[in-house]
């Protein structure tokens, strides 16, 4: 088990040096995967199987392909068929492929060996966590809710279109739809309310 | 065979945060910036399961699941305000950002 500790390691920071080395935001990506795909083997090897699940399924899984979504968007353009093309080609997943290959064959050599060997104070189970998790730290799982909440509540603020007609006039400046965009918010919502409640109102 | 020793996972994960602070400070791509931002907070939960696996308590692991939850919060709030720099500044380059304009 010390040989898979290293070898993930290694995967680790050689795909991670690549990840701060790229030039493309997609290679870089795929790098990334690559490299916590490698820390969930590792957090797998310390005997902490239930990190290593969430690792996969919420940071490779979830945020990468949220930042996968957000690159794509960046990329809208003209010239993004070109880009898609020179992305597809051997050279952008032939790194990635071989490192998330390392870590396949490092998997199948855990599971022909048939055990997990627990670490010097043995593995800790999912229970532990969950009654950890419930009991002395209900407080921060409530204030962990009320982090997403906010996150989620400030990423639909940043995201949402404010002004469009103000910030199309004001493209050429740039910096002149910048100051100009916030007013209109408001009364967009507001004033299409009025009018059905008076006409309501008179019939 | 031995264990993995605690300063070896440690030592890892110091590692990994390093390459991130490097990643922060060298880059200019407000999208590397974000992805080296994880690759930090990734290493300090590294930190955090090879700790509570040195002494099979499961503190590290519920650490592991907070640094996450704030992990995806930040991603969306960052990744939002990507796209907005985007739109009104049409560059990715952090440095554009740089000065308030009231």
């Amino acid at each position: 088990m010390n040989a898979v500790f290293y070898i993930a390691a290694a995967v680790a920071v050689i795909s991670t040096v690549m990840v701060i080395t790229r030039l493309n935001a997609i290679h870089a990506l795929l790098y990334l995967i690559v490299s916590l795909l490698a820390v969930a083997v590792i957090f797998f090897t310390l005997g902490a199987a239930f990190a290593a699940a969430l690792e996969v399924i919420i940071y490779a899984g979830a945020i990468m392909v949220l930042f996968v979504f957000a690159v794509m968007l960046l990329n809208l353009g003209p010239h993004a068929t070109a880009q898609e093309s020179q992305w597809l080609s051997p050279n952008a997943w032939i790194g990635p492929a071989i490192l998330a290959l390392v870590l396949v064959g490092e998997l199948a050599f855990i599971i022909a060996r048939g055990s997990l060997r627990s670490p010097a104070a043995g593995p800790v189970e999912p229970k532990q966590v969950g009654v950890a998790l419930f009991g002395p730290y209900l407080l921060g799982v409530e204030l962990a809710s009320l982090l997403l909440l906010a996150g989620m509540v400030g990423a639909y603020h940043l995201g949402r279109e404010w002004g469009v007609k103000n910030g199309e006039s004001g493209v050429g400046s740039g910096e002149c739809g910048v100051g100009v965009a916030p007013p209109p918010p408001f009364p967009t919502p507001h004033s299409p309310l009025p009018i059905p409640r008076r006409k309501e109102g008179g019939s | 065979m031995a264990s993995i020793p605690m300063e070896y996972g440690l030592l890892l994960a110091g590692t990994l945060f390093a390459l991130g602070l490097i990643g922060v400070l060298v880059r200019r791509n407000i999208v590397f910036i974000l992805m080296s931002l994880e690759i930090m907070l990734n290493a300090t939960g590294l930190a955090f399961v090879t700790a509570g696996a040195r002494w099979a308590q499961a503190d590290g692991q519920v650490m592991y699941l907070f640094i996450l939850s704030m992990a995806a919060a930040e991603v969306a709030v960052g990744l939002a305000l990507v796209l907005k720099l985007r739109r009104q500044f049409k560059t990715l380059d952090a440095d554009a950002a740089s000065r308030m304009h009231g």
